[in-house]
């Protein structure tokens, strides 16, 4: 029923398409703005119904790229059009697809001017979006990468707050400064391996004393992408200014195209260099972990407090990513996509308030229960998914990161895990002074619960955190057969190499699929959910 | 080889004499005919790119004049881009001409005999023609900056720029009799087989060398014979301006390259430390000296030098892959060049010339489609994909990334960094800041060129591989065997 030919390339490009319609409309202001928002809800709620195609079209047990796609782009250069997904990739495609209908109802009353300009700049995004997580050619790949900066900047340049100007171009020099080193290591490996198919480069054996160098130099993209400490600083200030639509996706997905890229290009290319260079990632995701939590607490800005806590949040996901074990980096995943939709859904909480009372102060707040329920409970509900609350999408990221890093190392284990502690710490307080306390403002009164438009955002958001909370099984089942052939590849790459090294990855293999299905039991109390035997066992014949 | 061979040399023959006819025609009608010579020019070069693209080039390189004049892939590459730029500047200039006063019929005709001066260096096979190519380029194009001559900015442009022009040419010429006197020949193919031998070169020849490498950096505008190019760029009328940055650019490093690959092909590792010297500060400065400018063309200018800068990023990897990166380079940065000029050239408030950057201030609102155009050219210049730009940095860098020059590359990524910032500041004035005051409607031959422009800019992703592909083909013919 899925076999619709060209299936990623629709839904990449047909966001383009909508943008193209969008550019074409004319008339009266107001009528151009009504017809531009419906456009790009009908859009990007096509895209999502396509993904969705994507979704159960997906073959849970096959490790490899699916729906794949080649067409000729360059070949006087080797260059070509590849396009395809697999359990690593899938799962970012389907959070941009549903991320960006939300965000384009969530600006459906915020944004008043230039609308048609800002459901444009939507559009072209979400192509970008998930053509990065799509592109299996390099040059694709950095195309759609870097090509997300031009919609954002302008997102957060037009559309954004006082200090707008000054955001947008940090958050444009920072990346764009990471991603042209990057630009260089793919060169390099282009003139190495004579090609930019990303299949074959994951095969292609680089020298290891190059790969420290290429490893850096991804590791200068995406570690600003991700953002890591002490390049993380971009962040908080893009996050203020822009508008909430532009939080959510800047939180939700282009933080993860940071670790998607470490995921599918750090570790299986660069094996060796992963390896020796996963110390460097523990300590800044340790200080990113430890130092942001404690900053997000002195916050007294809504979003500044939540941008923090994203920094924390994703300092869990590289550590975990390099624990280099199976456990850490489907934990990483999960924690990737648990986020996605929490702390989007929590820049839309604030996205919420601010529209009614035009302050991101946490003291201009307070007693919100009494006169929202409904909004209390939805921003409950992503709390609790935040702090890691057992039942909640980001208790199983986090339980899973931490049983990978502790296998890698318990002092790593150790320092990661208090970042829970001060997660708990600032995510309750926030909760607390926002919607607790007494109703005492007279403006803060006077604020309606949430309309039905805003229902219709949060409720597929809670409904979603909750299913990866219940029944992770849905979301591991995808990942999972990839995820083991990259432990697999990577294990025989570096394997009988580093025997003394902080991965240990000789003797971790036999014992994980032991350790896994007691821990991963504990959360759900239905059934054994995360580690299915059947993927684990090749793992051992392996060994 | 002793023969004529008239015929590879058709266009230009072609083209010295519908100048002439067309100087008597404007010689009779007077400046009325501007227009009318302007258009009959642009059908001049037009005639001629059809005639170059017929001749057969395929199996061996057509040489004429007994080896004067040599016609092989890399040189018709380089002559269809250079008279397309040049019948795009004067299309361009038409309406400004007419609204300023300038509207002189020796205007196109300076412009095409300017264009046939380069044809001739793109073809010269000698340091003989060589020099009477630029020359007779570089005596139109003085011309042409002060064609206003009762403006003081446009003299003053038109003086230094003779002034240094002349100093640079001296140079080069000292630098030719150096070789001259030192290997006892003018001609290429003469230089490139007495250097082919194992001996070392003697010191007279890379002073010689050195020389020759000053005067032809002085041309593109490479630092650090870059001082002439912010002022004239800022007081020649615009669309001269248009026209000084984009065709001539492309004769004098199409030449730059012939002279150095098929002449000096056995000095390649001395001339690549020039080369690498010359594009690493070009690079640098073109990135860090914009960043303070107020006026929109000096920043062009500056630009220039910058795009000057990456364009021999390809050239000092010396292989034909870092030819053909740097052919690439210039055949997007030409349409991106044009257009951004007819951004500025569309800069009236009430009928005068804006040229602050601060006046492009809210065009976002005022003129959407304008601001859109020129956000998208400047994105592009920039580096940023999926516009075309980025392809053009993609080449050069890899033909150096290719020869193992990862400090050229690193340092050339960082200053795109530099510059994205200045392009993308008169992006923020365009769109993030309020309006001052709105801009006149756009010319409908300007409209012409922005829409071009903007085609390449955005749709050129798609015909990468044509492009690359000639590109490869031209950069063969300078690297036989």
């Amino acid at each position: 029923m899925t076999n619709i030919p060209h299936l990623l390339t629709i839904i990449t490009f047909l966001p383009l398409v909508g943008a193209i319609f969008i550019a074409g409309i004319r008339g009266e202001e107001a009528h151009v703005a009504r017809n531009g928002r419906w456009v790009a809800l009908w859009t990007s709620g096509a895209v999502f119904l396509l993904s969705l195609l994507l979704w159960f079209g997906f073959d849970r047990s096959n490790p490899g790229f699916q729906f794949e796609e080649h067409a000729e782009w360059i070949p006087a250069l080797n260059i070509a059009y590849h396009m395809g997904v697999d359990g690593i990739s899938m799962p970012f495609v389907m959070l941009s697809t549903l991320l960006t209908p939300i965000c384009v109802l969530a600006s459906w009353e915020a944004i008043e001017t230039r609308v048609k300009e800002y459901m444009i700049a939507f559009l072209v995004l979400e192509t970008f979006m998930v053509g990065t997580f799509c592109a299996l050619d390099f040059v694709a790949f950095y195309v759609f990468f870097e090509g997300v900066l031009i919609p954002m900047f302008i997102i957060i340049g037009v559309w954004g707050g006082p200090r707008r100007v000054y955001s947008a171009f940090k958050f444009f020099l920072f990346t764009l400064l990471g991603s042209v080193l990057m630009l260089v290591a793919i060169l390099t490996m282009y003139d190495e391996a004579g090609t930019t198919d990303i299949p074959t480069l994951m095969t292609t054996q680089f020298d290891p004393q190059l790969q420290i160098w290429l490893w850096l130099a991804f590791f200068a993209s995406f570690a600003v992408k991700v953002p890591m400490w002490p390049v993380h600083t971009w962040l908080p200030d893009a996050h203020v200014e822009a508008p909430t639509a532009g939080s959510v996706i800047l939180a939700g997905v282009l933080l993860k195209m940071g670790g998607y890229g470490f995921l599918r290009f750090s570790i299986p290319m660069l094996p060796e260099a992963s390896t020796t260079l996963a110390p460097l990632v523990f300590g800044l995701s340790i200080v990113a972990v430890i130092y942001t939590s404690l900053v997000a607490l002195a916050q007294t800005d809504m979003k500044k407090l939540i941008a923090y806590s994203s920094v924390a949040h994703m300092g869990f996901v590289t550590a975990g990513t390099f624990a280099l074990n199976r456990q850490g980096i489907e934990g990483a995943m999960i924690q990737m996509l648990s986020h996605g939709i929490v702390s989007g859904a929590l820049f839309l909480c604030v996205g919420v308030v601010y529209d009614r009372l035009h302050s991101r102060e946490i003291a201009r707040y307070g007693g919100l229960v009494n006169n929202m329920p409904r909004y209390a409970f939805a921003f409950m509900i992503f709390t609790m998914a935040s702090v890691g609350l057992p039942g909640t999408s980001g208790f199983i990221g986090e339980f899973l990161v931490m049983v990978g890093v502790f296998q890698s190392s318990t002092w790593v284990g150790l320092f990661i895990t208090t970042g829970i502690i001060l997660g708990a710490a600032y995510m309750l307080w926030l909760y607390r002074r926002v919607v607790f306390g007494k109703l005492e403002k007279d403006d803060v009164k006077a604020m309606l619960d949430l309309s039905p438009r805003e229902v219709a955002i949060f409720v597929p958001l809670i409904l979603i955190v909750l299913w990866m909370g219940i029944y992770p099984s849905s979301f591991t089942s995808i990942t999972g057969p990839t995820i083991e052939r990259l432990i697999t590849n990577y294990e025989v790459a570096v394997g009988p190499a580093v025997p003394g090294s902080l991965i240990a990855p000789a003797e971790a293999s036999p014992t994980e699929p032991a350790t896994t299905e007691p821990v991963t039991t504990e959360p759900v109390t239905t059934e054994p959910a995360i580690t299915e035997p059947a993927p684990a066992a090749p793992a051992e014949e392996q060994q | 080889m002793t023969e004529l061979n008239l015929h590879a040399a058709l266009p230009e023959i072609w083209i010295a004499l519908a100048a002439m006819a067309l100087l008597l025609l404007g010689a009779f009608t007077g400046d009325r005919a501007m227009r009318l010579i302007g258009l009959l020019s642009m059908l001049v070069m037009a005639v001629a790119i059809v005639a170059m693209l017929g001749i057969d080039v395929s199996a061996a390189p057509q040489l004429a004049f007994n080896g004067h004049f040599i016609v092989d892939r890399f040189a018709i590459f380089a002559k269809v881009l250079t008279l397309i730029a040049a019948a795009a500047s004067i299309w361009m200039s038409f309406s400004y001409a007419e609204r300023e006063g300038m509207a002189r019929f020796e205007l196109p005709l300076l412009m095409l005999l300017a264009s046939l001066g380069m044809m001739l260096m793109i073809s010269a096979n000698d340091l003989i023609s060589l020099y009477v190519g630029l020359e007779l380029q570089s005596l139109a194009l003085y011309v042409t900056a002060a064609i206003r001559r009762d403006t003081v900015k446009s003299t003053e442009a038109g003086l230094k720029y003779f002034v240094l022009g002349a100093l640079s040419s001296g140079m080069l010429l000292y630098g030719a009799s150096m070789i001259y006197g030192f290997m006892g020949t003018v001609s290429f193919a003469g230089l490139s087989t007495a250097l082919s031998g194992a001996t070392p070169p003697s010191l007279g020849l890379i002073v010689g060398l050195v020389f020759l490498c000053a005067g032809l950096a002085f041309k593109i505008s490479a630092v650090p014979f870059h001082m002439w190019t912010p002022d004239v760029y800022e007081g020649a009328p615009t669309p001269i301006t248009a026209f000084f940055s984009a065709a001539p650019k492309v004769a004098a490093i199409a030449l730059f390259t012939r002279v150095l690959v098929d002449a000096f092909g056995g000095l390649t590792p001395q001339w690549q430390q020039i080369v690498f010297a010359i594009s690493v500060a070009s690079m640098l400065l073109g990135a860090f000296a914009a960043i303070g400018q107020r006026n929109i063309k000096r920043l062009m200018a500056y630009s220039s030098i910058g795009n000057i800068g990456y364009a021999l990023v390809g050239l000092a990897a010396g292989t034909a892959q870092g030819v053909s990166g740097l052919l690439f380079y210039m055949a997007v940065y030409v349409p991106m060049t044009l257009g951004s000029f007819a951004v500025i050239l569309a800069m009236r408030q009430k009928g005068q010339m804006v040229e602050e950057i601060a006046d492009l201030s809210g065009l976002a609102k005022s003129q959407p489609w304008l601001a859109h155009i020129f956000a998208a050219i400047l994105f592009s210049m920039a580096g940023i994909p999926p516009l075309v730009g980025f392809f053009g940095k993609w080449m050069v860098f890899a033909a150096a990334v290719d020869q193992g020059l990862y400090v050229l590359a690193v340092i050339g990524v960082v200053a795109s960094v530099v510059s994205a910032y200045y392009y993308v500041r008169v992006i923020k004035v365009m769109y993030f800041d309020e309006a001052t005051g709105s801009f006149d409607r756009v010319d409908g031959s300007l409209k012409l060129v922005l829409a071009g422009s903007l085609a390449v800019v955005v749709v050129g992703i798609l015909f990468i591989n044509p492009i690359q592909s000639s590109a490869i083909a031209a950069a063969a013919s300078l690297f036989p065997g």
